[in-house]
């Protein structure tokens, strides 16, 4: 799709977008205020959005605090991600009966109809995990049908950052704060001067039909100069910068650092890292039965490659210390991605600096590996 | 059997209904199990299925029948855990879940005039099963095939009617006084095998203890890594590449592997805890 | 009908000897024929000889009290059978009985032992044969003892 020009919606018309997905059928998805922090829920209008609420993030910090000014989108990203959306944390694959003669009756349920969602707020960091998440569960050989099925439709609504998180590095990842593809829509907010308002920039024609019926004008070259300013702050602001220059090989050469017993030292194992993670993918299978055993279901749940169950086989686990845990999560990120499925696994987005509970930084973690590196290229 | 589930309408993640047709006990904890579906399950040597039993899990087993009868699917399975016991315990009649073929197989067609040798450690003839089975039905494709066998002892030996014929030279870790074959590891074969180094292809499946050694002694006799191909094993959840589980360094096993080349491998088996 | 000396030459873990010492080696060797299951020597005897095999198997045996004797390895055509004859107290540390009708080159250690003391040449070149043997059955013997083919392991 070509370039599109940039439209303005001033504040007090913003509400008009929901009216215009919820004709469309939409249910909106996007940024709320629940305990204590700002997470994905349903939105009936502008004023289920953190109006008004910033977030400080650090690492193992997380708090939100009120803004002086009414912004609907001035904060970076909470504990919860699209993945959610994606890949759910729980999901049956089937539920069956077993008979007494030992045959098995599939009580298989085909895909069923889902609401069509749009997913608004959507960072730019997010778009570049939607996209990984797509290349993992749906670029391969073999696609799940329920995955794909979950894809479909999605109106993607993204919104350009105006100020970063302090845990955000997306400018090192090449991953943001402005969204550049991957939207229908993408939306700037601009407070300045006691004026509110929105740049939208379309990116598909149903972006541009809702840019149409909102009623959004042409932007003027000042309205969009302060677009651009706001998201130059953002990336002037960001809280943690990654030195990537060869990180597959340097990671590659440095799989005995002595930096992964250091971080072991600090690392709980929690996995709250993977969970909180928009692109970690792993998940298990699960199989409960009822306690007469005649039925069955299969659960596909949401895993963590930092559980000692995670690598086992019989006799034993593969990874059974600290340290090859936490170098198996970092190295799949930053290195083995690249030969798994072509890009990098991370995105910058901080999550997993802010939500670990003893703050470890993925960051600082390959600054200083990176300062002492001597290793040896594995003879690849 | 009513609502069949089918790869095109469920996905690679619902499993098949397959039927247990007959069941022979291998040795004191291994069973093989031949099964029919509602469709014959086409695969290639090397290829593995999840194989589940209802309500205790899925495991990954490589397919141990013959690849030109895929109507039946043949499984030897050692009840090691909750999920392979309960397999192994599945008497005729009972229905085990089937997803799959999954993998990536032998080099069955690509080694076409190459001496083979086939190196198997105890449990990993079984993937090896369909590989000496499809290469001696078109024997005269194929320089020496030479069949190497490891087994902890005589009692623990698969397939001991088909080992003859398959001209297999077989070696125990230990045995009684009524064996009167080989005692000693299994790389003393893979000395003293006829072979020419030079063009061999080596397929060999068993602990990765055992395949370490086994490919270190055919580099001495001169085979190279790219010609040395192993099969590996890891925590399997889905089979399709999408759980993660068997990451082993950049590859994904159940994707990239089983099958890899040593070349591939070696460096990456060397760091612990990989 | 090869000579002693070629057939020692042909031994590929005597491989590669002067002639010299094929020579000093082979006057300590003789011919020597076991039926299926007869045996070579046994634990505790005097270990004063060793064995080339030339065709035929022999296994090593330990007995254990209170059960089978278990066959520790066997060994085959061309293979080298024996090391006590080099070592205090030259006595046996197993059983070892031939599997099947055997042929074997049988050398006397205490006539070799001798001709390494006065010639220490030949002792060293002995040595350095031995101790390749030595090293390929101790790694083939930490293999052994990893089990790697696992009993029941249930988790």
């Amino acid at each position: 799709m070509i370039a599109q020009p940039i439209h303005v919606l001033e504040r007090g018309a913003f509400d008009g977008l929901f009216g215009a997905l919820e004709r469309r059928g939409y249910t909106v998805i996007g940024p709320t205020v629940a305990d204590g922090a700002i997470v994905y829920g349903e939105l009936r209008s502008a004023d289920d959005l953190p109006v008004g609420w910033t977030d400080e993030q650090d690492g193992g910090h997380y708090r939100l605090r009120r803004r002086d000014d009414a912004a609907l989108f001035g904060y970076a990203v909470g504990p919860q991600s699209w993945k959610r959306f994606q890949l759910p944390p729980d999901v049956r694959l089937f539920r069956a009966r077993r008979h007494e003669d030992g045959s098995l009756t599939e009580v298989a349920e085909p895909p069923r109809e889902t609401p069509r969602l749009a997913f608004l707020g959507v960072r730019s960091c997010e778009l570049h995990a939607m996209g990984i998440l797509d290349r993992v569960l749906l670029g391969g050989a073999h696609v799940d049908p329920a995955e794909s099925a979950r894809r479909e439709d999605v109106l993607v609504i993204a919104t350009n950052c105006g100020q970063a998180g302090g845990t955000c590095f997306c400018v090192s990842m090449g991953t943001g704060p402005k969204a550049k593809e991957g939207f229908d829509l993408a939306i700037t907010e601009v407070l300045e001067d006691g004026r509110h308002f929105f740049t939208l920039e379309s990116g598909s024609e149903a972006g541009a039909e809702i840019v149409a019926e909102v009623g959004a004008a042409p932007a003027h070259d000042a309205e969009a100069d302060a677009a651009d300013r706001a998201t130059n702050r953002a990336a002037a602001q960001m809280g943690r910068e990654m030195d990537v220059t060869d990180i597959r090989e340097l990671l590659y050469r440095n799989l005995e650092h002595p930096r992964w017993d250091d971080v072991a030292d600090r690392c709980l194992t929690c996995g709250n890292c993977t969970m909180v993670c928009p692109t970690c993918f792993c998940t298990t299978v699960e199989e409960v039965t009822d306690l007469s055993g005649e039925h069955v279901e299969r659960h596909q749940r949401w895993d963590s490659c930092f559980t000692v169950d995670y690598s086992r086989m019989h006799g034993g686990s593969v990874r059974r210390s600290s340290r090859s845990r936490y170098r198996q999560w970092m190295t799949h990120k930053l290195a083995t991605w690249f030969d798994q499925f072509g890009s990098s696994g991370c995105v910058g987005c901080g999550r997993c600096i802010t939500w670990c509970p003893v703050g470890i930084d993925i960051t600082e973690e390959v600054a200083a590996i990176r300062a002492t590196d001597e290793g040896h290229a594995v003879d690849r | 059997m009513a609502a069949i589930a089918s790869a095109e309408l469920y996905g690679p993640m619902v499993p098949a209904p397959f039927r247990v047709v007959a069941r022979r006990q291998d040795t004191a904890d291994t069973w093989t199990l031949l099964l029919e579906g509602p469709a014959p399950l086409p695969f290639r040597p090397g290829q593995f299925t999840m194989l589940g039993a209802a309500g205790c899990g899925e495991v990954p087993i490589s397919i141990s029948g013959d690849p030109d009868d895929p109507s039946r699917l043949v499984h030897t399975v050692r009840a090691v855990g909750a999920a392979t016991a309960a397999i192994c315990a599945a008497e005729p009649g009972r229905a085990l879940g089937v997803r799959g073929p999954f993998g990536r197989p032998w080099p069955i067609e690509e080694i076409e005039g190459a001496d083979v040798v086939i190196a198997a450690g105890g449990i990993g003839l079984a993937p090896l099963r369909p590989a000496i089975v499809r290469l001696l039905a078109c024997r005269e494709r194929y320089g020496r095939i030479v069949v190497l066998y490891g087994g902890r002892d005589p009692a623990q030996l698969l397939y001991p009617g088909e080992l003859p014929q398959w001209g297999a030279e077989v070696t125990v870790d230990t045995a009684g006084r009524g064996w009167r074959g080989r005692v000693g590891v299994v790389t003393k074969l893979i000395d003293r095998a006829t072979f020419d180094p030079a063009s061999a292809v080596v397929l060999t499946c068993g602990p990765e203890v055992m395949m370490r050694f086994a490919v270190e002694a055919l580099l001495r006799r001169g085979v190279t890594a790219d010609r040395a191909y192993v099969s590996m094993e890891r925590n399997m959840q889905c089979g399709i590449g999408h759980c993660g589980h068997c990451q082993l360094g950049p590859t994904l096993v159940c994707r990239d592997g089983p099958v890899y080349t040593w070349e591939e491998l070696e460096p990456w088996l060397a760091i612990r805890e990989l | 009908m090869q000579s002693i000396a070629d057939l020692t030459a042909a031994t590929p873990a005597l491989a590669a000897l002067a002639p010299r010492h094929l020579e000093l080696i082979a006057g300590c060797g003789q011919m020597a024929h076991f039926r299926a299951d007869e045996p070579l020597f046994r634990v505790g005897e005097p270990a004063g000889r060793f064995y080339v095999i030339r065709r035929g198997s022999v296994a090593l045996e330990l007995a254990v009290p209170q059960h089978e004797p278990v066959t520790i390895e066997t060994l085959h055509d061309g293979e080298l059978l024996g090391w006590s004859w080099l070592f205090e107290p030259h006595r046996w540390m197993f059983d070892a009985h031939a599997l099947e009708d055997t042929s074997a080159i049988e050398f006397d250690g205490a006539c070799l032992r001798g001709k390494c003391e006065s010639d220490h040449e030949l002792g060293y070149q002995l040595m350095r044969r031995f101790a390749a043997v030595l090293t390929a059955r101790l790694q083939a013997t930490r293999l052994q003892l990893l089990d790697v083919y696992g009993g029941h392991r249930v988790r």
